[in-house]
């Protein structure tokens, strides 16, 4: 369980991990830590692993070597009644959605209270309308899943994710397709929700302008490592050439925009 | 040859493992599952409604085929009249559970299999596993028992439309008398026919729904894995019905 009485600075740990999927090593000695009650951001470009990191921290999959602590506990070692025990305070929002097809707004934003508590319907109505009043989709209550747009699947996912009040909200690219109004209030949801009832955030994001006015700490990842970490203020200033090429988005500098291939010319004229 | 021949001896048993532990897993949630009958009883609404105007319009024409194919049997032994409990006989004890069971895993079997199947693609599995949910206890565990229910109660309806079928071609067209059709049936097919019959629908219940949950479950997470989970589901549930078949009746004659 995540206790209430904090032991440790840090609500996640990772440390020195090691994980290689398909004969591809993702991280390379990956150290991180989430402070408590705090937004961090995780950021670095597209298929650094970040996706990955969190599938690691939620206990879906196990490093090749190093430890990963959530709440002092290394996840990989937990049984799964334990581990579902730390899931039941955990609320994480998908890169898709992932909301459950055969059942409405509502019924997928009820659902984990229904699996986990014996609530009155009156009640578990209530926190679901406030939930969902608090992403702008109240109104939508009743549609299916195939009926919302991208961004509304989301919205409806982020009201599941914070049905429970869980202590530990991880975000996977909340902003994808999201219009710039839309944008506003999940950014400022993001923030009150942790602010207010003193969760600890992990965002995944590229839009680095948006997490820079949430977030109080960023790493950024590249080469499986954690090249860069600060506030978004202090990595702004960075000038360092990686930093500054993935914070202005620029296409030249140490990160390739090109995934690894042999000479563009000689290939076109083979 | 010899290498071949002990990979391929080697992969059955380990897709055996797989799936017998897969079974242990479900049975492991068979209990919670059966604490919230709805989902069940949905499954079992599902399941059973997909496959029951194809098992109708089947077990009618089997049925009549039945009673073409028999009359004219018969006829050159001239014992017409057995025709009922013939006909019977081959209904309750092969036809209606085997038969039954093909369709079930063509029509509902394929779709429990691609109903997964898109579930895991599309991160459902994943997501309830976050919320600490077990997918075996709230998808797998309810879709199965609902097509080991449904299956059975299928195969009697198949059963009792072949017999109607059976009597329409070989009572109203070709003239074999009705009360000796009947009689005929009632004094040959006995209680352990019937159960026969039964434990076949149960047996094949279990092995075509274990068999659709798990192929959608270790679907690949593509539309092509998907894909080939329905066809997997068709084709091993054909092969294994057949083999369990075979199995049943020798052990019950
Ligand atoms: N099952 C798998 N088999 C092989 N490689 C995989 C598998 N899953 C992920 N990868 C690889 O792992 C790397 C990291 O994937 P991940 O999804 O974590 O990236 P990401 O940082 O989240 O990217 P994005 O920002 O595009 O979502 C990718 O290069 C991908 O090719
Ligand atoms: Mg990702």
């Amino acid at each position: 369980m995540l206790n209430s009485s904090p032991t440790t600075p840090n609500l996640v740990e990772i440390r020195d991990v090691y994980y290689s999927v398909g004969g591809r090593d993702i991280f390379k000695g990956l150290t991180l830590n989430v402070p408590r009650g705090k937004i961090t951001a995780i950021m670095g470009p597209s298929g650094t692993g970040k996706t990955t990191l969190l599938r690691l921290i939620t206990g879906q999959i196990r490093p090749t070597r190093g430890q990963v602590l959530v709440d002092d506990q290394d996840v990989s070692k937990l049984s799964r009644r334990a581990l579902y025990a730390l899931r039941q305070r955990m609320g994480m929002l998908f890169q898709n959605g992932a909301l459950l097809t055969d059942m409405s707004v509502f019924e997928n934003v009820a659902f984990p209270v229904r699996e986990h508590t014996d609530l009155p319907e009156s009640l578990i109505r209530n926190l679901v309308l406030t939930k969902l009043q608090a992403v702008g989709l109240r109104g939508a209550y009743k549609l299916m899943p195939h009926e919302l747009s991208g961004g509304m699947a989301r919205r409806v996912a982020l009201a599941r994710a914070m049905v429970r009040d869980p202590h530990l909200l991880i975000y996977d690219e909340p902003f994808a397709g999201l219009d710039p109004i839309s944008m506003g209030v999940i950014l400022r949801l993001l923030r009150n929700v942790n602010d207010a009832l003193a969760i600890t955030s992990i965002v995944v994001s590229h839009d680095v302008d948006e997490i820079a006015q949430v977030a109080d700490l960023s790493y950024i990842l590249a080469g499986g490592k954690v090249v860069a970490s600060g506030t978004p203020k202090a990595l702004k200033e960075d000038q360092s050439g990686l930093v500054r090429q993935f914070m202005n988005g620029l296409p030249d500098g140490p990160v390739p925009f090109h995934y690894p291939a042999d000479d563009y010319f000689k290939e076109l004229l083979a | 040859m010899f290498k071949a021949l002990t990979k391929l001896l080697g992969n059955a048993v380990a897709a055996f493992g797989a799936i017998t532990w897969f079974l242990l897993r479900i049975l492991s949630q068979v209990p919670r599952a059966l604490l919230r009958p709805g989902l069940v009883i949905h499954q079992i609404h599902n399941a059973g409604a997909l496959s029951l105007v194809i098992i109708m319009t089947c077990g009618l024409f089997v049925g009549m085929v039945l009673g073409l194919q028999g009359y004219d049997m018969l006829e050159r032994f001239g014992s017409e009249s057995s025709l009922g409990s013939a006909a019977a006989l081959a209904l309750v004890k092969e036809l209606g559970p085997v038969v039954a069971a093909l369709l079930f895993a063509g029509r509902a079997g394929t779709a429990l299999a691609s109903e997964i199947g898109l579930m895991r693609a599309t991160d459902q599995l994943v997501a309830m596993e976050i919320m600490a949910v077990d997918p075996f206890r709230h998808v797998v565990a309810p879709r199965f028992l609902g097509g080991v229910i449904a299956l059975p109660l299928l195969t009697m309806i198949f059963i009792a439309i072949g017999i109607f079928g059976v009597q329409l071609v070989g009572v109203q067209q070709l003239g074999v008398d009705q009360g000796t059709f009947w009689s005929q049936m009632r004094g040959s097919v006995e209680v352990d026919d019937v159960m026969q019959g039964l434990i076949k629908g149960c047996v094949f219940g279990v092995a075509c729904s274990l068999i659709a949950v798990y192929e959608g479950y270790v679907a690949e997470p593509t539309a092509e894995g998907v894909g080939r989970a329905t066809t997997r589901t068709v084709v091993n549930s054909a092969v294994m019905t057949l083999i369990l078949d075979y199995m049943i009746t020798a052990v019950m004659l």
